[in-house]
């Protein structure tokens, strides 16, 4: 208990107090004067504000693609369905900053539709440019969470609060808006609010767009070019905490406030969605196909651009090519094994630590449990950019002990970014499975004659392991397609693993080929990695994906 | 709604359902099902979980369209008008209050619905309210109410639109059983007192025996004995319904001679004889039937003891005697290998025929009930 506290101290607790304390120390004790200065700067007010805007409309057009896609999958029944559904969740297949520079070849200024209308309207729109471009990406990344969570919610609603609304003579979008929308609203508020953070905690995104007008950026730039005793970084992450605490806090009142919704669950049978055909069907199939095709998009930008040798000012690469694999899987394997092997380690220190964390939380009557439950839910709220900033702060220039470098000199710093960030969803996968093994079934056990120590390995273990499989492919896949932490955190080229290779490797023209290449291979880690944490999830996947 | 000596009088309609069926995938969860429920009558569909009783209702309230077969209100189809236009209100199992209304609100929800205006509205809720004894708990929210408390809004809730028709599904089932028995008294009185048409559906032939007027017993999708609490306890039609309503004792026999007013039936144990209502019996001699005898109307005898009735007497031996308080309850296989439930009041000294104790088992005439053939058990 004792260790697992030092640890989650020193790699959670000590990095993000450093941070606080950059932020408020003055010449003669603690200090406003730092915040306030912050809020002087132009520029930090427009990233503020810039910040909050793109959350904001991030949310908006999240919810106008997602609500009716919840709406559709849960309430209509039709041939294609299940189609619809999984197409809803690729999007989250693709990491941003990846999905960004598809988007430019098909949006940006030299991309497919821009060409298409300077040849036909002799114009162009700037779709990519500026905050407008970061709010599309980011739209259509995050879009499924909401929809995941608004369909859960949807769900979960009892049908009979629906039914009766029919049977008092209410129906369509009267009892859409007077019984559906508020039973369903705490789950949509929790999705909207997890993209809220997503949103302004995206370092990725911004940096491929070239645009740094925005919070995490500016912390970024400030550390890595001003320098890592720059004032105004800190303060601009003590910010960045403080609104994801504030959405996090929001979010947790209004799951809490859903369960009411499901308390009073009956036996009512009936099924909730019902057929549609006709004209109706075509406006649902139509609406779906055209938001998923967009959102889908990129995929196909990405995988074209992978294979392609030259592409530039045509709608179409021009020449195909094998090279680009060749590049990124012979000549600079690196970056895909660095990968493989700093997101396996971060995934079993997450796994060893979270089923820990659980048999503490629920099985231990230890002092400190509420300490505990805190700490590791605290991640959550740290921003990638925080947390790498903390870390430099604390390790870098002190010789490690037993190390005899700094630990930020050293590829392990990047596997404990990745494993402290992905905690709180491995502690709360083997928490969720833990919590369902009956204590009977260990106290038959220890009746029959087995230790404390043998029924946990014969019983427990075995009984949580699809929990803790689960867990482990969560943090693994997150840890694989991390970008902002790592931006800060790799010490050498050759320690980046594949997100910072596709960084790099997109700065040059040249270079576009293989970081699409990564790309696809980041693509294919995360889809696997999805698909089978949905096998061992089954139907309650968006569990995964909640705060 | 006009009012008259204090007694409110709904506008309460009669049910025709014709021949209504309804498949689920393979299953008939509903087959060809016709009934007649009259003005203000309180009919029970009665019968075990899957019977397709609850389905029967759902078909009745709109959410479930029928395969084949119509509905009627008061002679108007019925069958495919939407839920919202029915006027027939219904009172689900888990009550659905909407959580994110208080209690004023759900009530008032119905009303609402139909554009009445906010005084009238008031007043109705409230004296809706006060009518399932629910006054002063406006603000509230269902969360914070007990099972009883919500059970009460729900009712309330429907009440309050003054339904053509209520329909109960199973309203009982989640409360224990203190305020179960308190809830059938009230909903008695309240449905006599409005005088609305009412079907209730229910698994707890208790419950259906003590509250309505009329009661169907289902099975399988099919509605097999339609009668009186007294005529289905009294008169099953078929085994299922003597065995489901109560328990019973079945001798599969044939008869052997049918005179006025007497049947003798020969089974495995013995000659039956049973008493028949004139022209009751239209069957012929040689015809296989089937006889019912409730436990409770089977007397135990010690063997030596001399009985004068007139009635049928066998003897056996007690294979099982569980004591329950007012009652004893007791297995009796008699000489041919027929095991017979019996109960026995609970005698003042407390005497009990013990296990392996040979008896004599007397039931009078009156007591059997012929079930026709076909139906066998």
């Amino acid at each position: 208990m004792a260790a697992l506290l030092s640890i989650l101290a020193a790699f959670i607790l000590y990095p993000l107090a450093r941070v606080l304390y950059v932020a408020f120390a003055g010449e003669g004790g603690p200090t406003l004067s730092h915040l306030f200065a912050f809020f002087r700067r132009p520029l930090f007010r427009e990233a503020l504000y810039n910040s909050l805007l793109a959350g904001f409309l991030a949310v908006v057009f999240g919810s106008l693609i997602g609500l009716p896609l919840a709406y559709f999958t849960v309430k209509y029944d039709f041939k294609g369905k299940i189609v619809l559904q999984t197409l809803g969740v690729l999007p989250l297949v693709i990491p941003p900053f990846v999905g960004a520079v598809a988007f430019q070849l098909i949006l940006g200024r030299s991309g497919m539709v821009n060409l298409l209308l300077l040849q036909y309207l002799g114009t162009t729109v700037p779709f990519m440019e500026g905050l407008p471009g970061v709010v599309l990406v980011q739209t259509l990344h995050y879009f499924p969470f909401i929809m995941l969570n608004a369909a859960a919610s949807l769900t979960n609603i009892d049908p009979s609060l629906e039914e009766m609304a029919q049977n008092l003579g209410s129906y369509g979008f009267r009892l859409f808006r007077k019984v559906t929308l508020p039973l369903m609203m705490p789950g949509y508020i929790a999705g909207a609010l997890l993209v809220f953070i997503r949103v302004i905690d995206d370092l990725g995104t911004p940096l491929m767009l070239n645009y740094t007008k925005l919070l995490a950026p500016q912390a970024y730039l400030r550390i890595t070019t001003v320098g890592i005793d720059d004032v105004d970084g800190y303060v601009v992450c003590v910010i960045l905490v403080i609104l994801s605490l504030v959405s996090l806090w929001i979010a947790r009142k209004y799951l809490s406030l859903s369960e009411y919704a499901t308390v009073q669950r009956g036996a009512s049978g009936s099924s909730i969605s019902k057929k549609i055909g006709g004209l109706k069907l075509f406006i649902v199939l139509g609406i779906s196909i055209l938001i998923l095709g967009i959102s889908l998009l990129p995929h196909l930008g990405i995988a074209l651009l992978s294979f392609s040798k030259v592409w530039s000012f045509s709608m179409l690469p021009t020449a195909y090519t094998w090279g680009n694999y060749d590049e990124i899987l012979f000549r600079t394997p690196h970056f895909v094994k660095n990968t493989l092997l700093y997101s396996l380690l971060a995934a079993s220190i997450d796994v060893l630590l979270g089923a820990i964390i659980a048999f503490l939380l629920i099985r231990g009557r230890v002092f400190g449990r509420n300490l505990l439950d805190a700490i590791t839910t605290m991640p959550l709220a740290i921003p990638g950019v925080v947390l790498a900033v903390g870390y430099l702060r604390v390790f870098y220039g002190w010789n490690f002990p037993g190390i005899g470098k700094p630990l930020t000199a050293t590829w392990f710093i990047l596997v404990i970014a990745y494993s402290m960030r992905r905690l709180p969803y491995t502690v709360r996968a083997c928490y969720a499975a833990m919590q369902q093994i009956h204590i009977s079934l260990e106290e038959a056990a220890l009746n029959l004659g087995a230790s404390r120590r043998r029924t946990f390995l014969k019983i427990t273990l075995p009984l949580m392991f699809g929990g803790l499989i689960a867990g482990g492919l969560i943090s693994f896949v997150t840890s694989s397609v991390e970008l902002s932490s790592t931006i800060m955190l790799v010490p050498k080229m050759e320690f980046g693993p594949l997100s910072y290779g596709i960084y790099i490797y997109m700065q040059s023209a040249i270079g576009r080929g293989p970081g699409a290449a990564l790309g696809v291979v980041a693509i294919g880690l995360v889809a696997v990695g999805t698909y089978l944490i949905h096998r061992i999830f089954g139907g309650r996947t968006g569990s995964a994906f909640r705060v | 709604m006009e009012e008259r000596g204090g007694r409110f009088l709904l506008k309460a309609a009669e049910v025709h359902l014709e021949k209504v069926s309804k498949c689920f995938g393979e299953v008939w969860a509903v087959r060809n099902v016709s009934l007649h429920i009259r003005q203000g009558e309180f009919y029970t569909f009665l019968g075990p979980s899957g019977c397709g009783k609850t389905t029967l209702l759902r078909i009745i309230a709109g959410f479930v369209e029928p395969d084949g077969g119509e509905v009627f209100l008061d002679k108007e189809a019925v069958t495919r008008v939407p839920p919202w236009k029915r006027d027939v209100g219904m009172v689900f199992q888990n009550y659905a209050l909407w959580p994110h209304m208080a209690v004023f609100d759900n009530v008032a929800f119905g009303l609402r619905e139909r554009e009445v205006p906010k005084s009238e509205i008031k007043a109705r809720v409230l004296d809706a309210l006060k009518k399932v004894n629910l006054e002063g708990l406006e603000a509230r929210r269902p969360s914070e109410l007990s099972g009883g408390q919500q059970q009460r809004v729900a009712l309330a809730r429907t009440l309050v639109i003054e339904p053509r028709v209520l329909l109960l599904d199973e309203p009982l089932s989640n409360l224990d059983a203190k305020l179960r028995l308190q809830m059938r008294n009230e909903l008695v009185k309240l449905q006599k007192d409005l005088g609305i048409t009412t079907i209730y559906v229910t698994h707890d032939q208790e419950e259906a025996l003590t509250l309505s007027n009329r009661i169907a017993v289902m099975n399988q999708g099919s509605v097999i004995q339609v009668g009186s609490p007294r005529e289905i306890y009294g008169q099953p039609q078929d085994p299922f319904v003597a065995e489901f309503v109560g328990t019973s004792n079945f001798f599969p026999g044939e008869v052997v001679e049918a005179i006025p007013e007497r049947l003798l039936v020969k089974t495995q144990e013995g000659t039956i004889e049973v008493a028949i209502p004139e022209n009751f019996w239209r069957g012929r001699v040689g015809e296989p039937v089937l006889l019912s005898v409730r436990p409770e109307a089977i007397q135990l005898r010690l063997p030596q003891e001399e009985d004068h009735n007139k009635g049928n007497r066998f003897l056996g031996t007690v294979k099982t005697s569980a004591f329950q308080g007012p009652l004893v309850l007791y297995e009796v296989e008699l000489k041919r290998g027929t095991n017979i439930k019996v109960i026995s009041p609970n005698p003042k000294g407390g005497e009990v025929f013990r296990v392996g104790e040979e008896i004599a088992v007397l039931f009078e005439t009156q007591e059997v009930t012929i079930i026709p053939a076909g139906s066998g058990v």
